[in-house]
């Protein structure tokens, strides 16, 4: 099968420091990866790279997206060509709804792809759907974009955004960090009831906790900036029992 | 080129002779205008406002009388003010027959400051008129005065409730050539009121024009009173304006300045607090471009105790414009237990705008709470990336935070119509195109 991403090499810093050095990885529909790896290995640079944040810059290597060019597309476009972040901080942004926002959001990519804008009863329709699966209330939408949220209502947030935008491919960068058990499950349902044969998550975390409720296909590990080991979803199993000391190890002395 | 006293003098000499009260008040303010002068940008007041050439280009000015039709008049209407009471000045000169009151006499009286200084009202006139000119010693107030004969003396009488705001359409002709106006308004809010006072100005012609207004409102014990105005005059517009609000009783003032575009704008907004619980309010919005340079400077005065005063000004500056905030807040030493906020945040967009900000806290009282803070900062990239990482493109994302950072001045103007209105030209101004 034709892969959807595919990231060649990929070298990038911000201001004097590399982070990433090299990294190479291949994603097709349907599938789940998982990046796991420990504090400041450069999980968190990659999906920023990948979403497009200029902080950061790309000093090698290519990311293909569907046969595009991806560092070469803004933000916008990549967003619109059906790459999304869900952020590990969501931006607190006073004066905007979830609501106005996102309708913008969805409107520009429709008219991106060529299509009609949703009109106020469609779209509230898809919202109303697109609301149950992460259970999130409407009184929450309409007040300013996650202005005083918990970390819970911001990360379900995240998702519900990701539910109304319908990307292919999904990168969640720590979603799992400061939930605890219940948020953790309504967002691991909510992703898992958006997963088709189509589309594709990489979910960046630091624990396997997450990973029990989203399986996935692969598993990498990210150390100093390159990935040191992939394999499946025991992979993660063994992480969480060892500690990622094992994995330092095993490239300290491959390297030595 | 003319020294501007010289041809103010001319201009002074030849002016109808009011009644005593009046003629003593034009006379002591002409003599402070002749003591006074323009300022200069020497003067600390107006360091950053470079007011006086205007002032010189404004004395080769057009003087000769107009008149617009009420057609013309009409293409302006503020939206959602059909039914107000509209008061129409043209130059600087109230228009009685282009003008139209809802609210009955049993209500709202409307008449010359000439006559209000001859009539039950004279004690009050005398009272309060000038009251904003010690708070300027700086000779454009006095200027005003010298003139202020021709100005119009508004009542809201005790115990009622305006059914409708009232609007007052200032009309500049420049067709002809530079136009210099002097719009002078007092205004008595009486005891156990509700009232709104909208403020709004329009040039018609090509060539330059200045208003220099002056407007001194009193408000009385138990009412409510709350003040717009609305400046969105064009590119060649000037302005030097004074509001001065005196809470005389405890009471409620509110205020909203919104500033659209304007050559120089000088927004001078006085609140006065004469007396125990007082509430005041002060929001400000300037969203600029060009070459605009928009001044806001607003007094607080505390001087008596158990007030609470709060002031939100935000600015937007584009191109080359420069956006001007002086905050003086003054507790007195009997003003024990005041509450007094501030706050100025201004968002540069243009490489070559600019923002002077400046709070000037002075308190004499030992027992109160004042804050103030000021930012000047360009828009959260943090934000930005996020609304476009969602697929928005970066123009839209720019206009929907700038939008988001005026909304929460926008809000304060109750009228929901023209608050509609303001808004629907500020996102015309920030290009929304979804």
């Amino acid at each position: 099968m034709k892969h959807m991403l595919t990231i060649n090499d990929l070298q990038a810093r911000i201001e004097e420091k590399e982070i990433l050095k090299g990294i190479n990885l291949d994603i097709k529909p349907g599938e789940i990866h998982a990046i796991m790896g420990p504090n400041g290995s450069g999980k968190s640079t990659l999906a920023s790279v990948l979403a497009g944040r200029a902080d950061y810059e790309v000093t090698g290597g290519s990311v293909q997206f569907n046969g595009k060019d991806l560092l070469e597309l803004s933000p916008e476009d990549r967003a619109k060509e059906g790459l999304f972040l869900a952020f590990q901080y969501p931006v607190e942004i006073p004066g905007v709804s979830t609501t106005n926002f996102i309708k913008s959001a969805v409107n520009e990519k429709r008219k991106y792809q060529g299509l009609e804008a949703l009109d106020a009863a469609q779209f509230l329709r898809t919202m109303k759907e697109k609301m149950k699966l992460v259970e999130i209330d409407q009184s929450l939408l309409s007040r300013s974009l996650n202005e005083g949220f918990s970390g819970g209502e911001k990360k379900r947030n995240e998702i519900f955004q990701m539910a109304m935008l319908d990307p292919k491919l999904a990168i969640l960068d720590e979603t799992d960090s400061g939930l605890d058990i219940d948020a953790l499950r309504i967002v691991a349902n909510g992703v898992n009831q958006l997963r088709t044969k189509d589309n594709a998550f990489l979910i960046v975390t630091h624990y396997q906790r997450l990973l029990d409720y989203i399986v996935p296909d692969f598993v990498h590990v990210l150390y100093n900036g390159r990935i040191v080991k992939s394999g499946t979803k025991e992979l993660a199993f063994e992480l969480e029992e060892k500690g990622y000391d094992f994995i330092k190890a095993e490239v300290n002395e491959a390297t030595a | 080129m003319m020294d501007a006293k010289i041809f103010f003098n001319d201009i002074y000499k030849s002016q109808d002779q009011p009644n005593d009260l009046l003629k003593a008040f034009q006379q002591k303010n002409w003599n402070s205008f002749s003591e006074l002068d323009l300022p200069s940008v020497k003067h600390e007041e107006w360091k950053y406002t470079r007011i006086k050439n205007v002032f010189t280009e404004a004395i080769q000015y057009n003087q000769d009388k107009t008149d617009f039709s009420e057609e013309e008049l009409s293409k302006v209407k503020l939206p959602g003010t059909a039914n107000a009471n509209s008061l129409v000045f043209i130059n600087g000169i109230y228009q009685p027959h282009l003008s139209t009151l809802t609210d009955g006499s049993d209500r709202l009286i409307i008449k010359s400051l000439s006559e209000a200084s001859t009539d039950e009202d004279a004690d009050f006139v005398n009272e309060h008129l000038g009251c904003s000119n010690a708070y300027h010693p700086d000779g454009i107030n006095a200027l005003n005065g010298s003139f202020a004969a021709h100005g119009l003396f508004i009542k809201v009488k005790k115990g009622k409730e305006l059914s409708q705001p009232i609007v007052i359409y200032h009309f500049s002709d420049s067709r002809s050539g530079f136009r210099f106006s002097q719009p002078r308004i007092l205004v008595s809010i009486e005891e156990n009121t509700i009232a709104t006072i909208i403020e709004t100005y329009h040039k018609i012609g090509n060539h330059q024009s200045l208003t220099n207004e002056v407007v001194e409102i009193c408000v009385e014990k138990a009412a409510h009173f709350r003040y717009i105005k609305i400046q969105n005059e064009g590119t060649d517009s000037n302005h030097t304006g004074t509001t001065q609000i005196n809470q005389l009783g405890k009471s409620t003032a509110h205020a909203v300045t919104i500033s659209l575009s304007g050559e120089i704008v000088r927004n001078n907004l006085n609140m006065v607090m004469r007396a125990e619980f007082c509430e005041s309010h002060m929001y400000g919005l300037y969203l600029l471009g060009g070459k605009s340079q928009v001044d806001n400077h607003t007094i607080v005065d505390n001087a008596m105790p158990n007030c609470l005063s709060n002031e939100l000004y935000k600015g937007i500056m584009d191109d080359n414009s420069t956006g001007i905030f002086n905050g003086k807040i003054f507790v007195r030493k009997d003003a024990q237990k005041t509450n007094a906020y501030q706050s100025n945040k201004n968002i540069l967009l243009g490489q070559n705008s600019s923002a002077n900000t400046k709070p000037q806290l002075e308190i004499f009282a030992d027992d109160v709470k004042c804050s103030h803070g000021c930012t000047i900062g360009k828009l959260d990239e943090d934000a930005l990336f996020y609304l476009r990482a969602r697929g928005i493109s970066e123009q839209n994302a720019k206009a929907l935070l700038l939008h988001a950072f005026a909304a929460d001045i926008l809000q304060q103007i109750e009228l929901e119509e023209l608050r509609n209105y303001i808004d629907s030209l500020i996102s015309e101004r920030l290009t929304i195109t979804i």
